[in-house]
């Protein structure tokens, strides 16, 4: 049962041949046999999950069952659930329960989906490894002595695992397409403003986006649908009608134009330039054609980013004193040290890292010469995207230079560890979709392969994956003790 | 007088939406402690703001009203510091881009000149909650309710030149912003709150000296001495051969003086930044021509109409033109039945000497009189139709004070009617005279002064109500013969 995908499973529901209960149970035994090699659950809410299985077999008994009733999935830690702890892998909040729900978990609890548990993550999202993580770093199924990738580690090894059928992640600079090129799952980050934001714990609020991690674009897409729209709550999101994501799934590529930025082929392990060109060779052979395009202020996406992510997140952040809720020092003898302990004891290295770049990109003397110039370069990078799309319907590149690395293995160099989002940070500035889909294997390790689209275009991007996993099997592969 | 003062003055008005800048929340003054903080004011985790168009449209009705340029796009900005009260540890305030840009406002002086003081914009902000320092035990609480209310912050241009002159600009502002209906714009309780930036320079400087911020500033009279005493200390400073430093001060009215309230001289760096929560705020055509057709009469014009239409004397029309609820209570009463334009100054009277009079003793507004408009047009029909002397109305004016009910019923009750009819008055006259023949022999001998002793003594006979004209016309004619 593990193996199936969310598509099979809810026509299993549907056609009456299991029900959620027990689904959820099955999920739940494996979680609990399985994620002590991975660690990619900080929190399991059996009873809720039970509870909900139950409301969404009486839901289907009384014929109100729609695609997602009675689907068990997870979500990353930093969407705020009420009633089940949600910690952001931080100390701060270790113990912090929110009052509500996040705007996209309600949509899926509104679906029918039944949340298990909460994923392991980067500490407030900030980190390309997992390793970032108060509750100890989460590993990859494929070889636990590797990261899955991050920040939505957890969630990525939790499907590639086979622990759950889908999970909710964040994106900011690749936190959703990254793990899953690492673990071998499909990953999308929406269109910014596709997806509310509301509940969704901020890291760079220019940024960020909540999108789904399965097992192919098919459940990706079913997923996408119960998540995706206008929420008055979040002034950024956009009141854009959402489409049936599934209706354009089968749609044939003949005539599909696929741009290969030659920038997000420099700097790039050999061999997973091979392998996913071997992927593009599938797309050529289902219709598309294909050339190259060029995003000539690539070279700066990296450090743009990491100006404004860090500027957005120092403000994000300064909620988090221990006044209010979050984790308070013990006798504080005045004020400054109440602020200096309880968030010095709260937050983690990389976090603190972070807020002190941003603290500084913004102050007076700085904020010219760093924040605005990389604002600026970020509409020049925007730019280069609406040129190559006035060319081509889809981008193409490999979504991670290398595919996974050892634990600690850039531990001691953060800008090391940086320069893994090469190939998706400017996506995240441009604030287009983005879907990593598994293309193959180097030594057994996964290789994902990113596709671009223009604003809007998830439908698109969806059906080219979905017509590539029709003639791949890379997607179908299970970590060999995961069976 | 070889110094020259220089204010500049920033009024944060809170505008009287029913709900904050950025959430739900109620704004109602007064609540229980964090009665009033939803889950965005709380800057809980996860929480987004979102725009209250309410308050972008009492923001442009300010601006038409002063003439100002309005920006078609306005930018929220993040203003970032760390306290207590401020739950997310920044707030959000507008900085290159405000709402409302370059105005103005002319600003009558008390020797009647009018000035015309710049404004030099004035911006959308959130107010921070409140703490509490008292009734902790070494601790502090910190009440949110405040947290997220709409503030307008007004900056002037730094044109005044003495207090006397702030006081007028902030006197003319707080009658507009009531005008306007933009803010209830109560000192006591927070919603007009003042900050005074001062210095000074020798005459015939051209640049501006250092200034300091003074705040704590509760009502005109504390601003009024606090400039006073800033301008003083500032010179003494500069004259001992020190110089004035760009700090902020506290105003300490039991004290009369203003103290630095910075231990180090760092300034704080906000680290502005567009508040990437938040779209730019696009003003439309359509939305400049509401705000222009919102607007009530203004100050200056309803000046200009009671002078026109109620022949009163500029000051008297400036003292009834100065609030708003006093205005429309003035106008009430002389629209009312038996009153009448032609009644208009006996109306202004009785508001500007008695009712006000009787309003400042009791510590109430002119919202809370005991006296409406309806019952003091009832007394002032009577004193029109001669009905009753305006001597016996005071009688009747406290009697209503004390809510024993309309003028009329008063009369009644009393039996407070005048006596006006001749042959009567006539009789008594007689009577007083024959009964006094020493004070009418020396009266006809030449003590003029005794004429006042014989209305007196028709008064006593009549318990005050005879008319008084008719007392007098017949008691000359009488006292004659």
């Amino acid at each position: 049962m593990h193996n199936h995908t969310l598509a099979q499973l809810a026509q299993q529901l549907q056609q009456g041949t299991c029900s959620s209960e027990e689904l959820t149970r099955e999920t739940l035994r494996r979680i609990n046999e399985q994620d002590e090699k991975l660690n990619a659950f900080i929190t399991v809410c059996e009873q809720e999950a039970l509870s909900a299985a139950k409301a969404a077999d009486a839901m289907r008994a009384a014929g109100k069952a729609t695609a997602l009733t009675g689907i068990p999935i997870a979500h990353k830690d930093i969407l705020c659930t009420e009633g089940v702890r949600t910690t952001v892998a931080s100390r701060m909040l270790s113990n912090y329960v929110s009052p509500y729900d996040a705007t996209c978990v309600a949509q899926l609890k509104a679906a029918g989906a039944v949340m298990v548990g909460k994923t392991n993550l980067d500490e407030f999202a900030m980190g390309s490894s997992n390793e970032n993580s108060h509750f100890n770093p989460c590993r990859n199924p494929w070889d636990p002595s590797r990261v899955p990738g991050g920040s939505s580690g957890g969630s990525a090894a939790a499907v590639a695992g086979r622990l759950v059928v889908a999970a909710s992640g964040t994106d900011t600079g690749g936190s959703i397409r990254q793990p899953a090129a690492l673990t071998g799952v499909t990953g999308l980050k929406p269109t910014y403003g596709r997806v509310s934001r509301y509940g969704l714990i901020a890291f760079a609020s220019s940024l960020d986006q909540a999108g789904p991690l399965t097992q192919t674009a098919e459940d990706a897409a079913m997923m996408l649908q119960a998540m995706a729209g206008f929420d008055q709550r979040d002034s950024t999101s956009i009141d854009q009608a959402v489409p049936d994501y599934c209706a354009t799934l089968n749609d044939s590529l003949e005539g599909v134009k696929i741009g290969l930025p030659k920038e997000y082929f420099d700097k790039i392990d050999s061999r997973v330039v091979e392998t996913v060109l071997t992927g593009v060779e599938e797309l050529k052979k289902l219709g598309a054609s294909v050339k190259e395009v060029s995003l000539p202020h690539t070279s700066l996406a990296v450090s743009a980013y990491y100006v404004i992510a860090p500027a957005e997140a120092s403000s994000n952040l300064a909620r988090f004193d221990g006044v209010r809720y979050g984790h308070r020092c013990d006798n504080p003898k005045n004020l400054e040290d109440f602020y200096k302990r309880s968030r010095s004891e709260g937050l983690g290295n990389e976090v603190q890292r972070r807020i002190l770049i941003g603290t500084y990109v913004l102050s007076a003397g700085y904020y010219d010469a760093y924040y605005l110039k990389a604002q600026k370069i970020r509409r020049l990078i925007s730019q280069d995207f609406q040129n190559a799309f006035a060319d081509v319907d889809v981008l193409l590149s490999p979504t991670s230079p290398t595919t996974a690395f050892k634990l600690g293995e850039h531990a001691h160099n953060p800008v090391e560890m940086y320069m893994t989002d090469v190939n998706t940070v400017a996506i995240n500035l441009a604030g287009l979709p983005g879907l990593s889909l598994p293309a193959g294997f180097i030594d057994d390790l996964p290789v994902g392969m990113q596709l671009i689209g223009n604003h809007f275009t998830e439908a698109k991007l969806l059906n080219v994956g979905h017509r590539y996993q029709q003639v791949s099997d890379w997607h179908q592969k299970l970590p060999p003790t995961f069976e | 007088m070889q110094w020259e003062t220089v204010i500049g003055l920033e009024v944060h008005v809170q505008l009287n939406t029913n709900s904050k800048l950025f959430s739900g929340a109620a704004t109602t003054f007064g609540a229980e402690p964090n009665a009033q903080a939803c889950a965005i004011d709380l800057a809980l985790p996860g929480v987004l703001p979102v725009l209250n168009h309410q308050a972008v449209r009492l923001a442009l009705k300010f601006g038409q009203a002063v003439d100002a340029k309005i920006a078609r796009r306005s930018i929220f900005a993040r203003k970032n510091y760390f306290y207590p009260d401020l739950p997310k540890g920044y707030q959000i305030s507008q900085y290159e881009l405000p709402i409302v840009g370059q105005g103005h406002l002319d600003v009558v002086m008390a020797d009647d000149s009018s000035k015309r003081i710049g404004i030099t914009r004035a911006h959308l902000e959130e107010d921070a909650g409140k703490s509490l320092h008292e009734d902790f035990q070494g601790m502090s609480g910190i009440d949110l309710n405040r947290a997220g209310v709409p503030l307008l912050e007004i900056v002037s241009e730094p044109d005044m030149r003495s207090a006397k002159e702030a006081i007028a600009y902030l006197k003319t502002l707080h009658t507009l912003v009531r005008y306007l209906d933009i803010s209830d714009a109560n000192m006591q309780e927070g919603s007009f709150r003042c900050d005074a930036n001062v210095s000074v320079r020798r005459h015939g400087e051209e640049k501006f000296g250092t200034r300091a911020e003074i705040k704590n500033l509760n009502s005109f009279r504390f601003i009024d001495r606090a400039i006073d005493y800033e301008v003083a200390r500032q010179i003494n400073l500069i004259e001992n051969g020190g110089k004035v430093v760009q700090e902020t001060r506290l105003y300490d009215a039991d004290k009369n003086e203003t103290r630095s309230m910075r231990d180090k001289e760092e300034a704080n760096d906000y680290r502005y930044f567009p508040d990437p929560d938040l779209l730019p705020v696009e003003i439309t055509d359509d939305m400049l021509e509401k705000a222009k057709q919102s607007l009530p009469e203004l100050p200056q014009q309803k000046l200009q109409r009671f002078q026109n239409d109620y022949q009163l004397n500029r000051q008297d029309a400036l003292l009834l033109t100065s609030d708003i609820e006093l205005a429309h209570y003035f106008e009430s009463v002389v629209e009312s039945e038996g009153v009448g334009k032609n009644s208009a100054k006996l109306v202004a009277n009785w508001i500007l000497t008695e009712l006000l009079a009787l309003l400042n003793k009791a510590h109430l507004t002119i919202k809370q009189s005991p006296i409406n408009p309806t019952l003091l047009a009832g007394l002032i029909a009577r004193i029109a139709d001669n009905t009753i002397s305006g001597k016996i109305a005071k009688t009747i004016f406290a009697a209503m004070w004390n809510g024993e009910g309309s003028a009329d019923e008063i009369i009644d009750k009393q039996g407070l009617k005048q006596i006006t009819d001749s042959s009567a008055i006539e009789k008594i006259v007689d009577e007083v005279i024959a009964a006094s023949p020493n004070q009418l022999q020396q009266y006809r001998s030449g003590k003029d002064k005794l004429f006042g002793y014989f209305v007196g003594q028709v008064m006593k006979a009549t318990q005050g109500k005879a008319n008084p004209q008719q007392v007098n016309e017949l008691l000359r004619k009488k006292l004659q013969s």
